[in-house]
């Protein structure tokens, strides 16, 4: 087992309002991984980063990075965590390299303009050093805040929700430059709500839920419990019984016979699904329509809650 | 404890960066404004008035450390105030609050830059002055030092107010409503003893009149009270202001919820 780098013990948070954000967190993160925390709007997924960098004050609970405590020996750990928040947020009227510059002298590190031309040309924003920010695309200025992360080269790097509100060809783009950084050394913490984006990135995901971690594995077995797909295929005449090539999907006929439905199972997703479609014309049965619709991730919520309230019962 | 003083440095020239960016609007308009106090009141009306109310010092020279009393505390104010607001305003703050950056780096960079900026000002003013009216500095050493301490002090009030604003409004209500007229009313355009009881007793109670005498003495050698008091007064302002700050930082208030 790999050197954790990252471990957090019964962190909460409970801000002003009363509101618990977070509930007795406890998490480790291991060197060298790209862990995605992966969890509906709210579940504290924010919360979480911001108790780790320092932006909040926690209720409870330890944190230690890299065998330091975050409260106790803040300036030591500050400096090897890089952060990009989930909101653009910067001095718009400032130029990119600019920007990029005094995000690495705040972090203590002597200036290196070799090593920011490495991170502007590695992030594609080399050309437009001498632009203003504001100037920029809206996926443009979300590199400007990772190359401000990366600028004083942390070890440990938090992205919140990197890829929220980016459209599907920057997001592929995104995730190649996430797994470069893993590549190069950085061990990387994101935050999604899509399970699409863990199931893409990460090495182990954490499903985080109303301040609480439900549970914490490797990706394929997080996948497998979670990635469920459902399929309703409409039939051009009514089957009288369901063929026995068709037995391994446990497949119910619904709407007097027209309607095959396959609810899915636990560690098959869509492929299954698309398996089932081959074999169904295979059969020779004929059909009209075909929906598909994967379990969201409330329904997913839904299922472990209640999946652990069972084990407790 | 060890400083990040790259980081302190950092952000201090970032904010100077960010003032001679828009050099026009933070210079030229205070510039200006206070040229125009000193060609009106200083030149056209003090050319009438009689030097002896004034300590023998013509009207003109009279108003001019008044002028830059005025300019220090606004400037000092506004700059400061504005540096830390703006970053809270728009989520830049994360940065800082990110950062191996603590109370004395966040000090020496925004607090630092603020009195720079306005250092700058009030000397661009006192050259300009000297077009329009023949002043002299008693104790020039003195003047810089008491300059430099004032411009600290507010620009470390600025800070405070930043933090504490949580809208534009509020940032600039504090200086009109109360820094503006306190500073009229301590004694920039006149003589305490030019007033009558109970104004004159009154004016002693405005912590702005102390600065204003602090830093005329060091200008013509006359004061309507002594240096000592003046000194007394700012540095308390100034040890008052640091005890805010470092309670903000200790508690957190208004940066980390
Ligand atoms: N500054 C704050 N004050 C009060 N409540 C907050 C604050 N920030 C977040 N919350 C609340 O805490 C919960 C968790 O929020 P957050 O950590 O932002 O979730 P996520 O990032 O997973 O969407 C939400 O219910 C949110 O409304
Ligand atoms: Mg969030």
């Amino acid at each position: 087992m790999s050197e954790t780098i990252l471990d957090i013990r019964g962190l909460s948070k409970t801000y002003k309002g009363g509101l618990t954000a977070l509930d007795g967190v406890d998490l480790q993160i291991r060197k060298g991984e790209i862990f995605a925390l992966l969890g509906p709007n709210g579940a504290g997924k924010t919360t979480l980063i911001g108790a780790v960098c320092g932006l909040l004050r926690p209720s409870g609970g330890t944190i230690e990075a890299f065998g330091l405590d975050t409260q106790r020996q803040w300036r030591k750990v500050r400096q090897r965590i890089g952060l990009v928040p989930q909101e653009l947020s910067f001095d718009m009227f400032a130029q990119v390299e600019h920007s990029v510059n005094y995000s690495r002298g705040m972090f203590g590190c002597a200036p290196d303009p070799k090593r920011i031309e490495q991170v502007l040309r590695s992030l594609s924003l080399w050309d437009k050093r001498d632009a203003k920010i504001r100037e920029l695309s809206g996926g443009m200025k979300r590199r400007v805040m990772i190359a401000k992360a990366l600028s004083h080269d942390p070890e440990l790097l938090f992205l919140d929700e990197p890829t929220a509100g980016v459209d599907v060809e920057l997001r592929r783009d995104m995730w190649r430059q996430i797994g470069a950084l893993r590549d190069a050394g950085t061990t990387i913490i994101l935050t999604t709500h899509y399970i699409e984006e863990a199931q893409e990135m990460a090495d182990r995901v954490g499903v985080i839920n109303k301040g609480k971690i439900l549970l914490v594995d490797d990706k394929d077995a997080i996948m497998a419990k979670l990635g469920r797909s459902e399929a309703r295929i409409t039939l051009t005449e009514p089957l009288p019984e369901i063929p026995s090539a068709l037995d391994k999907w446990h497949l119910t006929l619904e709407d007097e016979n027209r309607t095959l439905v396959y609810a899915g199972a636990e560690g098959e997703g869509k492929r299954a699904a698309a398996e089932l479609v081959k074999a169904v014309v295979a059969a020779g049965i004929g059909f009209e329509g075909i929906v598909t619709k994967e379990s969201s991730l409330e329904d997913i919520f839904v299922d472990l809650v209640e999946g652990r309230e069972g084990l407790a019962a | 404890m060890n400083l990040n003083l790259r980081g302190a440095w950092s952000i201090l020239t970032n904010e100077l960066f960010r003032f001679f960016r828009t050099v026009f609007g933070s210079i030229l308009s205070p510039v200006l404004t206070t040229s125009l106090y000193i060609v009106v009141f200083g030149a056209a009306i003090g050319s009438r008035m009689d030097p002896s109310q004034f300590g023998g010092a013509s009207y003109g020279a009279f108003i001019v450390p008044g002028l830059i009393m005025l300019t220090l505390l606004s400037e000092s104010t506004s700059n400061a105030s504005f540096g830390i607001y703006m970053p809270r305003f728009t989520g830049a703050i994360y940065e800082l609050l990110s950062a191996p950056v603590g109370v004395a780096e966040t000090l020496i960079g925004f607090v630092g830059a603020a009195a720079m900026k306005s250092l700058i000002i009030a000397s661009i003013i006192l050259i300009t002055a000297r077009l329009f009216v023949d002043y002299s500095i008693a104790h020039p050493l003195y003047a810089a030092g008491y300059v430099v301490l004032v411009a600290a002090a507010f620009s470390l009030f600025g800070f405070i107010l930043g933090i504490w604003a949580d809208g534009f409004e509020k940032l600039s209500i504090i200086p009109m409503l109360i820094l503006t007229p306190l500073t009229f009313l301590g004694g920039t355009f006149y003589s305490v003893k030019m007033l009558a009881e109970p104004w004159r007793t009154i004016a002693q109670f405005n912590p702005v009149f102390y600065l204003i005498n602090g830093l005329r003495w060091c200008f013509t050698g006359h004061s309507d009270v002594p240096i000592g008091l003046s000194l007394a007064c700012t540095l308390g302002f100034v040890a008052l202001c640091i005890a805010v700050i470092a309670y903000i930082f200790r508690t957190g208030w208004r940066l980390r919820g």
